[in-house]
């Protein structure tokens, strides 16, 4: 036994590397990470929520679209960010829009999206936060800003006949960072924060 | 309040490299100059029919590495071909030939580009068999490569520089195995996701329909960033919420992409017998990346060009939970790295912000650079500095011992002039051969004007640097950029690799020569100024047209 020499041995050595490394590295690696993962399970499925009739309506950590069929907003609910992953939030196309900081069409798409976020809130188009004129780099954020989520208040509350500082008490304990005070920014979970809502109302 | 909390991200991300420092790069010094193997190594050994206490000549050494990924190549290659026919493919038909090959060699190139949305193309087990495997192997195979460098300043007189076969073995089980499988558990707390189902359609809140994702991806995501690889399970890469949910998943994940290159210098401080050389490189390292993380940052944070003015902030492409601040950093160590990883889209950032990024690339990802690769980058270039210093003083230039001759500035320079060449030649073939250009401008190209031209040069540059992250509008799924692009990535991993083998190979065979007056301090501030002045200079000289006609264009 010794070092290959020729180039063939290389081959065979390498092959014969490859194969065991595949084994180690390929199937008993993420096979110890899954019985590891077994430790928390609801972390490791991915973070499934359910309905009031225990159906699992999706994952806390993925957004949704609150909109009826033709994509009109459901005033009743909190409004998720726009977009760009599929028809908006399809979950087995994540992607991000791609459109750079030039290109007409984002422009476009901004001036279209402010008009219509003032028009449903009843708002100063001024008012409008960013986030909810950009769409995420995932497509599947599940988060609004704050700011975002103080603006649909009044349409939510009204929609459902709730005082709005019941809802605003629903936004805060949907609110969750910036981890430890400084890392990424706040956000409001738009799934979690609406299902409250539906729980609400029983 | 925003500028607060964005320097105290990075300070955190400092202490914590800082205090990484000693014990992993002694760590890595100890694993690879150990005489004892483990038992399971002896076990591996005997299995691949190597001996481990021979040691191999430079031109061996080239000659494992080269066969070994290209077995890998022909691996990675076949199971996309073959996919149809493996269990968990979940129903996704055989990969294209030229697109098997782009990722074939991504992934063997420790580059992990991706022309390809990656829940739409690959099932479960080529994502474990073929590319996983490979995110530990090409990242162990930059480091056994760095370390034999490092022997042949280390060394006098002799022939040998290892032995490729228990660098790789050792770099991948006794390093990058065990922190992958701790930092999957901390991914998997933080919420990334670690199962086998396919995915399920839910009905949602609003009675629409949704796909939830499943599959192994702690497992991958852990060795996607500690292996500077950044191939992501998803299109949306580490902005999906099942690869980085939260803001602290985010740093962790920054920290694993610079533990083990900012940690390697002290590898090399003691393997050379001078921790003093270990933090001048640390040093210069630092200082770039520094000024590129903070500048991208206030760019960025600036938000400037028509759409971020008009919606606020340039939060296109971002996520809410990272914000600017967290993406400008990911972003940044993203790409001063080799990895790729990207937790926001690098194409809807402001102009200026879109620099900076390729920038990072373009100075060779030395800063620290990816594991290994940035280590015998910045090396190489030290080469070079004392040489521009040798020349000011008029005498033969050394470092640390060894005489830098002919020889061996040669193989320096031609070190440099590669990837250059490849991103150059690349950039300008996608433009001026008439059948090719009407493919990049009608199908790939996704953004008009100059934006369009930045996401070719983009690609090209993260091709022949083996970063993999994109100004990902681009539709790169074409027979000319999965062939060229591809073709960049070995070009651009294995004609450096052999160089710097040779050098190796070179300065082992030289005796040490005792330091003179003469001889140029390498471990003072002045040699440090001196090599970052060469890095930065050696980089502008060479890309400030190119980046004239498209980023720089865009944004002034």
């Amino acid at each position: 036994m010794s070092s290959p020499r020729t180039t063939w041995s290389h081959l065979v050595v390498s092959l014969r590397a490859m194969l065991v490394l595949t084994v180690i590295l390929g199937v008993a690696y993420p096979l110890l990470v899954t019985g590891l993962g077994r430790l928390l399970p609801a972390r490791a499925d991915g973070s499934l929520v359910t309905g009031a009739d225990g159906a699992v309506v999706g994952s806390s950590l993925l957004g949704q679209s609150f909109t009826d069929a033709d994509g009109a907003a459901l005033p009743r609910y909190f409004q998720s960010r726009p977009s760009a992953a599929g028809d908006g939030y399809d979950g087995a196309a994540s992607s991000g829009s791609n459109l750079g900081p030039e290109n007409p069409d984002l422009v476009a798409a901004i001036e279209d999206r402010r008009d219509a976020v003032a028009a449903l809130e009843g708002v100063d188009p001024a008012a409008v936060p960013a986030d909810a004129l950009t769409a995420s780099g995932s497509g599947l954020d599940p988060q609004i800003s704050p700011e975002y989520a103080d603006l649909q208040v009044p349409r939510v509350a009204a929609e459902r006949g709730l005082p709005e500082d019941e809802v605003r008490g629903l936004v805060a304990a949907a609110t969750t960072g910036p981890d430890l005070g400084f890392l990424g920014q706040a956000g409001v979970n738009v799934l979690e924060l609406n299902l409250a809502l539906d729980r609400l109302a029983g | 309040m925003a500028g607060w909390l964005a320097a105290a991200q990075l300070l955190l991300v400092a202490v914590v490299v800082a205090a990484l420092y000693r014990p992993l790069g002694d760590y890595l010094a100890h694993v690879y100059t150990s005489p004892r193997d483990l038992r399971v190594e002896r076990v591996l050994y005997r299995l691949v029919g190597v001996d481990s206490r021979s040691e191999q000549s430079w031109r061996s050494y080239v000659r494992s590495v080269l066969a070994f990924s290209l077995v890998g190549l022909l691996l990675v290659y076949l199971l996309q071909r073959a996919q149809a026919w493996l269990p968990w493919d979940l129903g996704l038909p055989a990969v294209r030939p030229d697109l098997a090959f782009n990722t074939a060699a991504s992934f063997v190139g420790n580059t992990n580009w991706q022309s390809y949305s990656p829940e739409q193309t690959l099932g479960y087990s080529v994502q474990v068999l073929g590319l996983a495997v490979q995110n530990f192997v090409s990242a162990a195979v930059g480091m056994a490569v760095a370390v034999a460098l490092v022997r042949g300043f280390a060394r006098r007189r002799t022939g040998t520089i290892g032995n490729f076969w228990v660098d790789l073995t050792r770099g991948t089980l006794r390093v990058l195995l065990p922190i992958s499988v701790l930092g999957a558990v901390v991914l998997i707390a933080g919420g990334v996701i670690q199962n086998w189902a396919a995915p399920t359609d839910v009905t949602t809140l609003a009675g629409g329909v949704q796909s939830i994702p499943g599959g192994p991806v702690a497992s991958q995501e852990a060795i996607k960033l500690l292996g500077t690889n950044g191939g992501g399970f998803f299109n949306a890469n580490s902005a999906h919420p099942f690869e980085n949910p939260t803001g602290w998943t985010s740093l962790f994940e920054v920290v694993l992409m610079l533990a083990i290159p900012f940690s390697l210098p002290r590898t090399f401080g003691r393997m050379v017998g001078s921790h003093k050389q270990g933090y001048a490189i640390l040093a210069a390292m630092g200082a770039i990346f520094l000024a590129s993380t903070v500048l991208l940052t206030v760019v960025e944070s600036h938000g400037a060009g028509t759409a971020p003015q008009l919606a606020g902030a340039a939060m296109e492409g971002k996520e809410q939970r990272f914000g600017v601040a967290a993406t400008t950093l990911f972003g940044s160590v993203s790409t001063l790295t080799s990895t790729g990883a990207v937790n926001g889209m690098h194409d809807s950032f402001t102009a200026l912000g879109g620099l900076f990024p390729m920038l990072n690339m373009m100075l060779g990802e030395i800063a620290p650079g990816g594991v290994g690769s940035g280590l015998y980058g910045m090396l190489v270039l030290a080469v070079i500095a004392v040489f521009v210093g040798g020349l000011m003083v008029g005498r033969t230039p050394e470092y640390l011992g060894k005489k830098i001759g002919p020889r061996e500035i040669k193989l320096a320079s031609l070190y440099i002039l590669v990837t250059p060449t490849l991103v150059l030649a690349g950039t300008a073939l996608s433009f001026a051969v008439p059948a090719v250009r009407d493919s990049v401008e009608s199908t790939s190209i996704w953004n008009p004007g100059v934006h369009g031209f930045s996401e070719v040069l983009y690609a090209f540059t993260s091709a022949a640097n083996n970063n993999g992250s994109a100004f990902a509008g681009l539709t790169a799924n074409t027979p000319w950029l999965n062939t060229a692009l591809g073709v960049a990535i070995l070009l651009g991993r294995f004609v450096p690799i052999v160089l710097v083998l040779a050098l190796a190979g070179s300065l082992a065979a030289q005796d040490k020569v005792p330091a003179t007056a003469g001889t140029l301090p390498t471990s003072r501030p002045q040699f440090v100024g001196l090599l970052t002045g060469v890095a930065v200079i050696v980089t502008a000289l060479t890309y400030f047209p190119v980046l004239a006609l498209g980023p720089l264009a865009e944004g002034l």
